[in-house]
């Protein structure tokens, strides 16, 4: 176990965590403050990566597809919301999951009617090619960088939101107890469409990020759902700081688990075609022990929401 | 309190049934066999589903793991040379009740949207670990030579035969699933189910109750991936795969939770749907989605909800 490799992989683990956070800070608020399972949430992220393919084959940039993208993601989300979401809000958590699964069933297909069922790709920005020494002999590709970059960027873009505005404390007061909110005279079908909006966009713009990295395919959106489950229930519903801090721990963790299971297997003695064996399985519900544990010791997640 | 329609509709169902392989014998033999039995499989899953998350409102979402495990029960006897069926099915009930006991006594302590992340937690751990055994074929699955034999005879090798077997056992879940919510422990879970801190209010603690009716649940899946893993003669990690797990909620929520049979009548909604629907194009789920999202909307309370209003009408007219 070398420090280079360990260097990458938690950069790799970090890069894969503030992608986690986008998706998840959408997911966590819609829950939170609607009280509302959406199970669709992971195809706004493949939709994003969609429509990033879309626009820079169309402008030929990146730069110029992100805000096109953003404005599209933003536009479907809304759609969606007023079309089906909105009449879910007092349903029971059972119908929404049906109601969802059946957004994502349809989705899923569509996309490969309207783009094909064929992984596409989206090339790198010419400017954000290559690598860059982060540490004596240790490269990094500049990408992956602008990725957590970004990701921190909207991370703190979203706290002071979230801490310092009137629409921040609004949707703070919403995930501790919406109908009081209401009964306060804040219109809650605004808000909601509001909040619904914005996790739409922000888990398209994870989607449109990650496109230039990952090949874009349809159900691409449905194992990041579940990740970003795993975090938003580790981190406590309806808290974006618990998010965060999951997000983080469930990136690195995954990475770092993945490169380094076999030997550390290996180290304890245990046999290396056993290891190798039983090394990727370990790794693989590595997380999922890790949300069994947080949620044995602390019921509610790390940092539950007050009143709920 | 049982009504009439908790009589009589069951008994169509299962009646309708058992005549499917005489309209087997007029079409296409074998292929409308193995689908309504892979139905009636999926629909004994349904029905566990339905005793723990309709009566108990308990949503697991890792019960596919017990179909997996019920099914890996059946193909790891049978690649050990011990192909009997009372042996198999024991194993398979054993090894899903000591999963069950084991991650329901973590589980329960939580409540909600917990319970059902970590219900797919487990399931998730499950999964990864069937992929992992090299030995029963791994990621790939595992093929079973034969089904279950009775005393070294293969006398479920016909369609036919097997199809009868599944109703058989169908029939013994279905009944035995609607004693325990008639019995006593059946009405102190669904008691907990509308106020748990009013039944320990009144000296019941939930949490026993629970966690029997979670094994059961358990076994009786662990059953339907024996049956599963007998028709298909295949075994495979995609068995527990957390979507199979969603499409069993889908399953019930379709159906109409807390009646039983309307698990059954999703199950078959569900499976024959997808059958027919992708006879018609490959882009079948276009068509699927929006249906599911329609019946939530416009059919409250699923098929079972649905044949309630039109009674209601007919009655009143």
């Amino acid at each position: 176990m070398n420090f280079t490799l360990f260097l990458i992989q938690l950069l790799n683990g970090l890069q894969l965590g503030v992608l986690l956070f986008l998706v998840a800070a959408g997911l966590t608020l819609v829950f939170g403050v609607m009280d509302f399972i959406n199970l669709a949430h992971g195809v706004q992220y493949m939709l994003g990566a969609y429509l990033a393919v879309t626009f820079t084959a169309l402008t030929g940039n990146l730069f110029l597809a992100i805000p096109l993208a953003l404005l599209a993601a933003l536009v479907l989300g809304l759609a969606l919301e007023i079309a089906v979401f909105r009449h879910l809000y007092d349903r029971d958590h059972l119908e929404q999951v049906l109601a969802t699964f059946g957004i994502i069933l349809f989705l899923n297909q569509g996309v490969k009617i309207v783009w094909g069922a064929a992984p596409l790709s989206v090339p790198v920005p010419e400017m954000l090619q290559g690598s860059i020494a982060i540490a004596q002999g240790v490269l990094y590709p500049v990408y992956r960088l602008f990725i957590i970059g970004a990701g921190l960027a909207v991370a703190l873009g979203l706290h002071l939101v979230v801490n310092h505005t009137r629409v921040g404390m609004l949707i703070r007061a919403g995930s501790t107890n919406a109908p009081m909110v209401s009964a306060l005279g804040v219109d809650i079908r605004r808000l909601f469409s509001i909040v619904f909006g914005f996790g739409a966009m922000l888990a398209g713009f994870a989607g449109i990020m990650i496109a230039p990295i990952l090949s874009v395919e349809p159900g691409m959106g449905d194992t990041i759902l579940i990740l970003a489950f795993v975090v938003i229930v580790i981190g406590g519903i309806g808290s974006i700081r618990g998010a965060f801090i999951a997000a983080i721990l469930i990136g690195v963790v995954d990475t770092l688990g993945r490169s380094f299971t076999v030997d550390i297997l290996r180290m304890t003695g245990m046999a290396p075609s056993s290891a190798r064996t039983v090394g990727p399985a370990l790794s693989s519900m590595m997380i999922y022990v890790l949300m069994a544990a947080v949620l044995f010791f602390r019921p509610s997640g790390l940092f539950p929401a007050k009143g709920r | 309190m049982l009504r009439r329609r908790d009589i009589l509709l069951p008994i169509l169902i299962f009646v309708l049934l058992a005549m499917v392989p005489l309209l087997g014998l007029v079409m296409r033999d074998g292929f409308i066999l193995s689908l309504i039995s892979r139905v009636m499989i999926f629909a004994i899953a349904a029905i566990a589903l339905d005793l723990i998350l309709g009566f108990g409102a308990l949503v697991s979402f890792g019960h596919a793991a017990f179909i997996g495990i019920g099914a890996y029960g059946m193909g790891i006897m049978h690649a050990h040379g011990q192909s009997d069926l009372f042996i198999g099915l024991l194993v398979a009930l054993a090894a899903s009740a000591l999963f069950a006991l084991v991650t329901g006594a973590i589980s329960l302590r939580t409540k909600g949207v917990y319970f059902i992340m970590i219900t797919l937690a487990f399931g998730q751990m499950a999964f990864y670990t069937a992929a992992s055994l090299r030995a029963y074929g791994g990621d790939d699955g595992l093929t079973v030579a034969t089904r279950s034999l009775v005393m070294g005879l293969n006398l479920f090798k016909s369609d036919r035969a097997f199809y009868y077997l599944v109703l058989l056992f169908l029939i013994i879940a279905y009944v035995l699933c609607r004693f325990i919510v008639r019995s006593r422990f059946g009405r102190v879970l669904q008691g907990a189910k509308q106020n748990a801190q009013r039944m320990q209010a009144i000296g019941f603690n939930p949490y026993p109750y629970q966690l029997v009716a979670y094994v059961m649940a358990g076994m009786i899946a662990g059953l339907a991936g024996f049956l599963l893993a007998n028709l298909t003669e295949f075994v495979s990690p995609a068995y527990m795969s957390w979507q199979r797990s969603g499409e069993l909620i889908v399953m019930v929520v379709l159906g109409g939770m807390g009646s039983l049979h309307g698990a059954i009548l999703g199950a078959a909604a569900f499976l024959l749907m997808e059958e027919w629907l992708s006879g018609f194009t490959e882009h079948w789920k276009v068509i699927f989605g929006p249906m599911l999202v329609l019946v939530v909307l416009f059919m409250r309370g699923g098929i079972m909800g649905l044949l309630g209003r039109i009674r209601g009408a007919t009655a009143r007219d």
